[in-house]
């Protein structure tokens, strides 16, 4: 095959991670029954975080668990509001990402424009790296981007296979079964809210630390929305959220040759492509879900009261 | 482990005076939690604030520049209120604005470049709210008709109506004469806003003032305000009642998309006279607080965008006067809505404890 497709391909693998990371995340969430709109709040300070931390280390590994520490710890601002306070989810989760993306302004100003001390490089792995065609695209890739090959089975399984994964769906379809069952209803929510913030925190990182090394404002640039929004395309399953972000990926990864190439369209209109790709497939994927009968897990959304049990 | 747990009981009624207080002492916490944040990156918090304060409130100019950037804000907040009312939750003012900016421009500069002011003012402020309508109706049809998702799409179509702005100001629309700088060229006089002299405080003021007063008489005085009012309290009932609700989603985006398409209109109008970029410093992100603030009161957002704009304006001042990033206004925004939003369980709720002897009878967290 063409040198050019395997390379674009590539390239879209490697900007698929970052979505991908966070649209996991956000079914993990989701799948417990919390909506959490604040993705792009906590991809940012995961990003700034996640930049700062390898910039003074020059450890990149620590500056993806410093990373995941943040973007955990800005998601349980939304589950104590969301959670125990039973506030209403969508505009909790919008405050967090107005917070998130004021606070990462804020405290981020030093470091603009500062050069990255170090990030993730990729590398080829032994034997796979050399088949052809799959090799290059697959896998000439970084650590972080070799994490969500893992990730993604992973996940999966622990879904739609395991006792745990059961508990999970459970609880974000009906709570109360849950709370009957004997399992703690805030708790496993709190627990799965934390991970959706530790995944977008790293999905952030990987933006600042290996896919385009450095911090500016607003750096995300609306990936955030795009996983929520894929979250959807996914049907709330791992498997397909990777399909999806690999499209995405594709699109960013074409928008970016073209710019390249110096096509006849403007820049402007090729940088609106991936939001306009976000709304079609949006629009796609909710007809296909409604006709499918497959829904949001039924209890996305709402808080939980004991009292009203019945 | 006899250890009593606290449970939450839901009130009847909000008790009055806790919803009057709610927002105050929300933003003294948020200010509190900002301070410490202050204090944490070696800044003295007090002598920020009040830097902020004087900067905003403390003089006839810092002043006039709170009210000038009330102006946007108010006319946002209100359009993304009424949508709040339906639960539309519309979060793409940012995009209507430049839409209505794009519109009122191209009203200035190609379709009426010589009329008199009073056909051109009224023309712009019309094209600024149908630029700002259409591109609300977006998500609005494919919400009423596909079931979209409308924060989603409201959302994205922010950064395309940026990027859209960005391309005309770079590309078709840029100025000759503009020394090789991204803008349109300025307008003609006659398409300016008339100001309040000496200060840069426009006509838009007026704009948003009757804004709140169409608003509050549409939601309080008309069969149309009572059906959003009673789709947005309970959709069901609503149905059975036979209203139309995908007309409604229509009507009321497109309502919300206009007012913010009129603050993007008299931005350009009254402050820049042209298109050119940075038009808005997310004046559609702080409106989304400002209209919850403000519980979706017409009036009460009146107040709470003044405010607010004070915020934006004192941000600014500590850029000037003391070197400090002036995203602190948006971090403190956050914030405030974070307080609030855990207040509200406060008036809706009774937190009460738990004795540990009636622990037996119902299995507690742990």
């Amino acid at each position: 095959m063409d040198t050019l497709i395997i390379s674009i391909l590539a390239a879209a693998i490697g900007a698929a991670t970052a979505i991908l990371y966070a649209c996991l995340g956000e079914i993990l969430c989701e799948r417990a029954g919390v909506l959490n709109l604040g993705v792009e709040g906590m991809m940012l300070m995961g990003a700034l975080s996640g930049f700062a931390v390898t910039f003074w280390t020059a450890s990149p590994l620590l500056g993806a668990l410093a990373a995941m520490l943040v973007g955990g710890l800005m998601s349980l601002i939304h589950a104590l509001l969301t959670v125990t306070l039973r506030a209403n989810q969508v505009v909790s989760g919008l405050a967090l990402t107005l917070f998130g993306s004021g606070l990462s302004a804020f405290l981020g100003q030093p470091l603009v424009g500062q050069p990255p001390s170090a990030s993730f490089t990729r590398f080829s792995i032994p034997l796979l790296g050399d088949i052809p065609l799959l090799g290059p695209i697959l896998f000439r890739q970084d650590l972080l981007t070799y994490g969500t090959y893992l990730l993604v089975p992973f996940l999966w399984f622990l879904l739609f296979r395991t006792r745990p994964g059961l508990n999970l769906r459970a609880v974000g379809e009906s709570p109360a079964t849950t709370d009957a069952m004997g399992l703690s209803v805030v708790g496993l929510r709190y627990l799965y809210v934390f991970l959706g913030g530790v995944l977008a925190g790293l999905g952030g990182a990987y933006i600042s630390i290996a896919y385009n090394p450095g911090w500016a404002e607003n750096m995300t640039a609306g990936r955030g929305w795009i996983a929520i929004a894929l979250v959807i395309f996914a049907t709330w399953n791992p498997a397909r959220a990777a399909i999806g972000a690999y499209l995405f990926g594709g699109v960013e990864a074409l928008q970016f040759r073209l710019q390249g190439t110096g096509a006849a369209l403007s820049p402007f209109f090729l940088s609106m492509l991936p939001y306009i790709f976000t709304i079609l497939v949006l629009v796609i994927a909710t007809r296909e879900t409604a006709r499918r009968r497959i829904g949001a897990p039924a209890a996305l959304g709402l808080p939980y009261f004991r009292e009203d049990r019945s | 482990m006899a250890s009593s747990s606290f449970y939450i009981e839901r009130q009847p009624t909000a008790s009055r005076m806790v919803t009057l207080l709610l927002p105050v002492v929300s933003i003294f916490f948020a200010l509190l939690l900002g301070a410490i944040v202050l204090l944490a990156a070696g800044h003295d918090p007090l002598a920020v604030y009040r830097a902020m304060f004087n900067g905003a409130f403390g003089s006839t100019n810092g002043l006039a520049e709170t009210l000038v950037k009330t102006i946007p804000l108010l006319l946002a907040a209100l359009g993304v209120s009424i949508a709040f009312r339906m639960l539309l939750w519309n979060i793409g003012a940012e995009g209507q604005l430049h839409l209505g900016a794009i519109f009122a421009t191209g009203t200035a500069l190609y379709l009426l470049p010589s009329a008199p002011s009073y056909v051109i003012i009224p023309a712009m402020v019309l094209a600024g709210f149908i630029g700002g309508a259409l591109w609300g109706l977006v998500p609005g049809v494919l919400r009423a008709y596909f079931k979209v998702n409308e924060i989603i799409t409201s959302l994205m179509l922010n950064y395309v109506a940026i990027l859209l702005s960005e391309y005309l100001v770079h590309g078709p629309w840029k100025n000759p004469q503009g020394f090789g700088f991204p803008g349109t060229a300025s307008f003609p006089e006659a398409a300016w806003l008339p100001r309040l002299l000496p200060t840069r405080v426009h006509l838009g003021l007026l704009f948003g003032i009757v804004a709140a007063l169409v608003l509050f008489v549409i939601l309080r005085r008309t069969v149309w305000g009572y059906e959003i009012r009673v789709i947005g309290e309970n959709e069901r009932a609503a149905r059975y009642a036979g209203m139309n609700i995908a007309r409604n989603i229509l009507l009321v985006m497109a309502l919300s998309g206009g007012l913010a398409g009129i603050a993007g209109m008299s931005e350009v109008s009254g402050i820049a006279h042209q298109l050119q970029r940075n038009l808005s410093p997310g004046y559609g992100y702080t409106a989304i607080i400002v209209a919850w603030l403000a519980k979706l009161n017409p009036w009460v957002i009146v107040l709470v965008s003044f405010l607010f704009a004070g915020l934006l304006v004192g941000g600014d001042q500590l850029q000037v006067s003391m070197g400090l990033p002036a995203a602190i206004a948006p971090m403190l925004q956050g914030t405030i809505l974070f307080f609030l939003l855990g207040g509200e369980v406060l008036a809706r709720y009774r937190i009460r404890l738990r004795a540990p002897e009636r622990q037996t009878t119902t299995s507690g967290p742990e």
